[in-house]
């Protein structure tokens, strides 16, 4: 791939806008994506956004972070991705960084503390919000069901960490589906 | 040392969150909030705050722990913690990206991807599940729990709160907006003294 800075800079700029002007982050900057970099500046196809999406669902990690490495890699190589990453994150970057600070100033206020408090009941509701859309998207058989239920019960109630057991349930998935898939094949 | 430790905890944060955005609580209430770094109320005021600004709520909270944990050594140990922490929660990402990237037909059609990923989206969602209790009990009996919960005004309060801010949710009404609706709700109520 020819290097240049001027590519470099666009993928830079692009993804610091897209990054800039996207609120809640993931999803909902698919469509702001596929504008830039699909329709303006052609780096990758329609196509593309797909298996973006497809990748962004599989890997760990912010969906964000995920489509700018990959459209910044296919843009201008290893340096492309590096400057699509940094430009998607810096905006968010810079502006919490300034946001901490004010916060702290301001969390003493009294009015601010009775905001907050209504505040988190309405976070709690916006969380439930996004568990049942993520519900209603995953796919439902006998797998799933016992999976979701002894991830719940084990996070909730018998406090095991995390870590172990989302390996865990990796693991269980990786089994079932081999094991099921054996079966069809036969 | 801290800045080790807020790069090492979101870089963990930043390979095991499967999924994006909020599946990101489970994980931050067992690797910041447990270790006493900060809050889980601050941690629930800070979503709402993530939720109005622009940017992945991953990037977002790595960036305001780390200016938090880092901050107590004056500006610039804020502004360096926070980019430790948003370094971590950012390279795990990245580095999987690139490889993906060079194998993609190979990736797409794994199995061992497939079927770790069909055992990794369920247990997210029943781990947020469970972050909701957390969080429930958080909104609601930050004190642990007592029977007098039922006779208090505030209970209610909340309760109603979080329900309308639910059914504007379900009514697709944008979030920001419903953060500032639930913001007016507990001024007033504050005002009036039931809180």
């Amino acid at each position: 791939m020819k290097f240049s800075w001027k590519k470099l800079w666009q993928v830079f700029i692009t993804f610091f806008k897209i990054g800039a002007f996207t609120f809640g982050g993931g999803y909902a900057m698919i469509p702001l994506i596929q504008r830039e970099a699909v329709e303006n500046r052609k780096w990758v196809t329609d196509e593309d956004i797909l298996d973006i999406v497809t990748i962004a669902e599989s890997t760990p990690g912010p969906v964000a972070i995920n489509s700018a490495t990959f459209v910044g890699y296919r843009a201008a190589g290893f340096l492309g991705s590096v400057a699509g990453t940094l430009g998607v994150v810096l905006p968010s970057f810079i502006i919490i960084l300034l946001i901490s600070y004010v916060l702290r100033e301001f969390q003493e206020i009294v009015a601010v503390q009775y905001a907050f408090a209504g505040i988190r009941a309405g976070v709690l509701a916006l969380i439930i919000k996004a568990l049942w859309g993520m519900y209603k998207k995953c796919k439902k058989n006998l797998v799933s069901y016992i999976v979701m239920a002894a991830a719940f019960v084990l996070a909730a109630f018998v406090k095991l960490s995390v870590l172990p057991l989302l390996a865990g349930c990796a693991v269980f998935g990786l089994v079932t589906t081999l094991i099921m898939e054996r079966k069809v094949q036969k | 040392m801290i800045f080790l430790e807020l790069f090492w905890t979101f870089f963990k944060i930043g390979a095991f969150t499967f999924g994006g955005g909020y599946a990101m609580l489970p994980l931050i209430q067992a690797e910041v909030t447990s270790k006493g770094w900060i809050s889980e109320e601050s941690i629930v005021n800070f979503v709402a705050v993530s939720e109005s600004t622009p940017g992945p709520f991953a990037v977002n909270m790595a960036t305001y722990v780390g200016s938090e944990m880092g901050g107590v050594f004056g500006v610039g140990g804020g502004i360096f913690g926070a980019f430790c922490a948003t370094l971590g929660v950012v390279l795990p990402s990245f580095v999987i990206i690139l490889i993906v990237a060079q194998c993609f037909q190979k990736f797409q059609s794994s199995r061992v991807i497939r079927g770790c990923m069909s055992g990794l989206k369920p247990a997210v969602i029943g781990l947020i599940a469970s972050a909701v209790i957390s969080i429930g009990t958080t909104v609601f009996i930050p004190n642990g729990f007592m029977w007098e919960i039922f006779t208090q005004v505030r209970t209610y309060i909340f309760l109603g709160i979080a329900a309308l801010a639910l059914v504007l949710g379900f009514k697709k009404l944008h979030p920001i907006i419903i953060i500032c609706i639930s913001a007016v709700l507990g001024i007033a109520a504050g005002y009036l003294g039931f809180l």
